[in-house]
């Protein structure tokens, strides 16, 4: 008989599991963990290679000569960007038709939900200008996108001169077989989302603008520049973009290639690798890598002005230039011809890249691990709730143990019908629904009432109506038709379990630092929270592993990894400020971190919430 | 006086040579053959396969520069890089880097082009089964006095040949296109070069007569590219064929050079592969070979003031056989349906087993015996 159907090797089998379930999943979770943390350790890891067949062994000397140039066209341009008070766009149209591309503007306005502090911006209005460099012998079927940001006040100046520099120089020759968009965006995030939408007739976020009057053709790869200064130590690559997607790593091993090749210090979140990954200090630098890589993936913003470009299958990536205090600077010919070399290998690409992995991690610029190697992390977190499911069920559906009344029981059994769990989750959802929308709809009324400006109101909002979703057990269980049963609160606990596990393996599969770091946090409550475990300590445990929690140890968890550790309350601000962030992210650019936790994470949480305080 | 004597020298001279001359023609005739084909084929596309059409275009101006006519090449080349867009220097493809030599020139003739290049395509000309409205410059019209060269490059492997990243043809085919051309009588001699990698496993299968081969590297090995030119950013030509390339600059119409010589361009240390070649199904000695009997297009010409009259049917000089062994056969179709195989006769002799049936029952009976002797309740056991 098979092992499933014979009925004494299948109560073996329960009996096991039901035995040794929580040992199981106490082992499961430290296997994930170490996983997790094995990921970063050299061994483990794959070089970095090129896939793609067109960019691969072919090398071109690279010739860009006016580096000299480009910083002076950059002093000329911060020096009008002051006159102009924003974006100078007749000085740059005028440039850019001086060095023989097509110019072409793009305006839009938008107004925010509420103030952005952090760029103190409401209602902004801007100017795009960008420059089409048209294939001299191609037909113009596929572009590549060079853009730099115009930023206030005295940064990337001379990442728009070597814009125009480059402009200048691919000008010049005619081996280009796509046309090249040389962009000027304006607002950083917010004017290269109007760019994009206008470029590809596409109005997802509200936002206003006037349609683009030249286009290239579809956009096989884009990267973006910025550089603050005129000598530069080292190159730093931005690969997360938004909803934490990735570009393709051929573009990451691109820029290794090339900064191979010409000699560049290049880094990845800006730590430069280093060669002793058998030393713990070694081992803890490429920890420190991946964990700033996993938790910018997992805040679900765009890194860079690159991070809009992923949605619409264009591979990109923003190289930005820093200048520490090292002895060895690069100028910026030196930038330039690494670019000229990038674009000349993007030139070759017959296809849009696709060769290489799209969902990876990388603990240091030359290593990576792919999506087949970390999941089996997550995978073991998610044993933990199927196991804790299987458990709920094997007790919701043995026989009930006899008692005096014989004729309650079978009533009992039947009525935690479906009725006693959908109240707790209708009344979580709502809650997640209040989270959702009362912050923004009601910050008039706040500002009104509270002596607070429009930010504050609406992440004070948002913060109370976190904390009013705690004292709902109390109400829900005066809801509940006839009272809480055991039954009832393992119904509820079967739903919510598998209902967290859905939420967390779709969320890993699109983004899996934040499945992960959502599983690891959320998977122990959800396997140990029942009614009779200690009300106080336990609750203690669930706030503290509450997502809004999560959120704040990740923000002091940042800073440290950063090697820029701050004090509590400047924490408590960042936290502010991030949740603030995160509103808006979703409202300007269609981040789904904000909503994915509001509606669906939170509401998970109440109900375990719940399960708590049952009685 | 002297001038009499010379007079009569000379007058018996040319009446000596005039008789010989008649005497001649039939050995003038009967040389092995009378007109060159090239079929030079480069079967990979995209940029960075630029050395594919390079290889293959120095071929051709090899051959082209010690005389075949382009009437008499059939030149396949998948893509066309000079006008690529990402050329820097349009309208040249290069096979030296520093752009010393301009092996596509102004008065190159590809007779298939682009996606005209398929398998398809390449054994309908060398089997000559080609629709009637194909123009002249895109059939092969080898007779039996032709000697052909083909040349074939691009990306391959172990038993085939990649042609435009779509389709294959394997070494099977080519040996069998090779036969029906032996057949049909298409070709007197027929040198075959392959650049590939891998490239000897394409020569493995030939069964046809007077076949000569050679390959770049050998089953397992991998052709290499030999230099990248900086400017272009591709690799301009195969190390075999570059060394190929520079053994031909040095022949010229009225060189002598033989196949001996062939077979040692470019070794181990210079291509890093191994060349091989093939020459057991070749009737003649490589040694006596000649290089412009395959890549050039060089006519045997006597010069003559004498008339000859051609009114007798011309005797053909046999040619003494080397050996013993090698005996001139005469020509003959292969049997296109050998009936005697297909229908057999008597059935062939099988070892002889007893029936099934037999053992069958033998079987049963030696169970019912020892059931009956120790009982049913064995037979549980059993089942």
């Amino acid at each position: 008989m098979g092992l499933l159907s014979d009925p004494n090797r299948r109560r073996a089998l329960i009996s096991l599991l039901t035995r040794l379930n929580a040992p199981i999943c106490v082992v499961c979770y430290m296997a994930g963990v170490a996983w997790f943390m094995g990921l970063a350790f050299e061994p483990f890891t794959l070089r970095t290679y090129m896939s793609e067949n067109a960019m691969g062994s072919t090398m071109v000397e690279e010739r860009f000569p006016a580096g000299e140039k480009a910083l002076a066209t950059g002093r000329e341009f911060a020096a009008h960007k002051k006159k102009a008070g924003g974006m100078p766009v007749d000085w740059l149209v005028k440039t850019m038709q001086s060095r023989g591309l097509e110019v072409f503007t793009q305006r839009f306005s938008r107004t925010l939900p509420f103030p952005d502090e952090n760029k103190e911006r409401y209602m902004v209005k801007g100017t795009n200008v960008y420059g089409i460099l048209r294939a001299p012998r191609a037909s113009r079927t596929e572009a590549l996108v060079l853009s730099a940001p115009c930023t206030p006040g005295d940064n990337n100046n001379q990442a728009v001169g070597l814009l125009l520099g480059l402009a200048q120089y691919f000008r010049s020759q005619v081996f280009w077989a796509k046309d090249i968009i040389f962009l000027v965006n304006e607002h950083d995030l917010i004017g290269m989302q109007a760019w994009l939408e206008g470029y590809h007739h596409t109005n997802t976020t509200g936002m206003d603008w006037s349609p683009l009057q030249g286009r290239g053709g579809s956009i096989q790869a884009a990267l973006s520049l910025e550089l603050s200064s005129d000598v530069i130590t080292s190159l730093d690559l931005v690969l997360e973009g938004l909803n934490g997607q990735l570009p393709n790593l051929d573009l990451a091993n691109l820029f290794y290639a090339f900064c191979q090749k010409i000699g560049v210090l290049c880094t990845t979140q800006g730590k430069l690798q280093r060669n002793d990954w058998d030393s713990v200090s070694g081992y803890s630098h490429a920890v420190q890598t991946m964990m700033l890589m996993v938790l910018k993936q997992a805040s679900g913003r765009s890194w860079g002005d690159h991070g809009l470009f992923l949605r619409y299958h264009i591979e990109a990536a923003t190289i930005k230039g820093i200048n520490s205090f090292r002895q060895y600077k690069t100028d910026i010919t030196t930038i330039g011809r690494l670019m000229e070399g990038m674009y000349r290998k993007l030139n070759n690409l017959l296809e849009r890249l696709h060769q290489s992995y799209f969902f990876y991690l990388m603990p240091s610029l030359s290593h990576f691990v792919s999506i087949g190697y970390y999941m089996p992390a997550f995978g073991l977190l998610a044993i933990i709730l199927l196991l804790r499911a299987l458990d709920l069920w094997v007790q919701l559906t043995a026989p009930p143990p006899r008692t005096e009344d014989g004729v309650v029981d079978p009533e009992q059994m039947s009525s935690p019908g479906v009725l006693s769990v959908l109240t707790p989750l209708v009344i979580s959802h709502l809650t997640g629904v209040a989270l959702y929308t009362l912050p923004i709809r009601f910050q008039e009324m706040a500002v009104e009432h509270f002596p607070v400006s429009e930010t504050e109101a609406v992440v004070l909002t948002a913060i109370a109506v976190y904390t009013a979703g705690l004292a709902l057990p109390h109400n829900t269980n005066r809801l509940l038709s006839g009272g809480g049963t055991e039954q009832g609160w393992k119904v509820l606990k079967l739903v919510a379990v598998l209902y967290l596990a859905v939420l967390l393996g779709c969320t890993a599969l699109i983004n899996f630092s934040l499945g992960f770091i959502l599983a690891i946090t959320l998977v122990p409550v959800a396997a140990f929270v029942t009614p009779h475990v200690p009300k106080f300590l336990s609750a203690f445990i669930m706030i503290v592993l509450s997502p809004a929690c999560t959120l704040l140890f990740s923000v002091f968890f940042f800073q440290e990894l950063q090697e820029m550790p701050i004090s509590f309350l400047d924490g408590w601000m960042l936290y502010l400020s991030v949740i603030s962030q995160g509103i808006l992210d979703h409202c300007l650019y269609g981040s789904l971190v904000y909503p994915l936790i509001a509606l669906l994470v939170y509401p998970c949480w109440l109900i375990f919430w719940n399960i708590l305080f049952w009685k | 006086m002297k001038i009499l004597t010379l007079f009569s020298l000379f007058a018996t001279y040319s009446s000596g040579n005039s008789i010989n001359i008649e005497e001649n023609a039939g050995q003038f005739f009967s040389s092995g053959h009378t007109n060159n084909w090239a079929v030079l084929v480069c079967t990979s596309r995209f940029w960075f396969n630029y050395r594919h059409v390079a290889n293959t275009l120095s071929v051709y101006r090899s051959v082209k520069r010690l005389g075949i006519p382009d009437s008499h090449i059939v030149l396949m080349l998948a893509d066309d890089m000079a006008c690529n867009h990402r050329n820097p220097k349009p309208a040249t493809v290069f096979s030296h880097k520093n752009m010393e030599l301009n092996v596509y020139g102004d008065d190159v003739e590809v007779d298939y082009r682009g996606y005209e290049v398929t398998v398809e395509n390449f054994l309908r000309v060398l089997t000559g089964r080609l629709p009637p409205s194909t123009p002249r410059s895109k059939r092969l019209l080898a007779d039996d006095r032709s000697n052909i060269l083909i040349y074939l490059t691009g990306h391959g492997g172990n038993g085939f040949l990649k042609f435009q990243d779509s389709e294959e043809i394997s070494n099977v085919e080519l040996a069998d296109a090779f036969e029906q051309m032996w057949q049909k009588r298409r070709y007197n001699e027929l040198l075959f070069i392959i650049d590939t990698c891998q490239g000897a496993s394409m020569y493995e299968r030939f069964y046809s007569p007077n076949l000569m081969a050679l390959a770049s590297s050998q089953v397992g090995e991998d052709s290499l590219s030999h230099q990248p030119d900086l400017a272009i950013g591709v690799h301009l030509m195969d190390r075999y064929t570059f060394y190929l390339l520079e053994f031909l600059e040095d022949i010229h119409p009225a060189s002598k050079s033989n196949m001996n010589d062939l077979f040692k361009v470019c070794p181990k240390s210079q291509c890093v592969s191994t060349p091989g070649h093939r020459t057991d199904l070749f009737l003649r000695d490589p040694g006596s070979v000649l290089i412009t009997d395959f890549f050039g297009s060089v006519r045997k010409i006597e010069i003559t003031m004498e008339t000859i009259n051609l009114t007798d049917p011309i005797q053909q000089v046999e040619l003494s056989p080397v050996n013993e062994e090698l005996q001139i056969e005469k020509y003959s179709y292969a049997d296109q349906l050998p009936v005697s195989e297909i229908i057999h006769q008597k059935p062939k002799q099988r070892d002889w087993h007893p029936p099934d049936g037999f053992i069958l029952g033998l079987w049963t009976l030696i169970l019912l015996v020892f059931f009956k002797t120790y009982g049913m309740k064995h037979l549980k056991h059993i089942f």
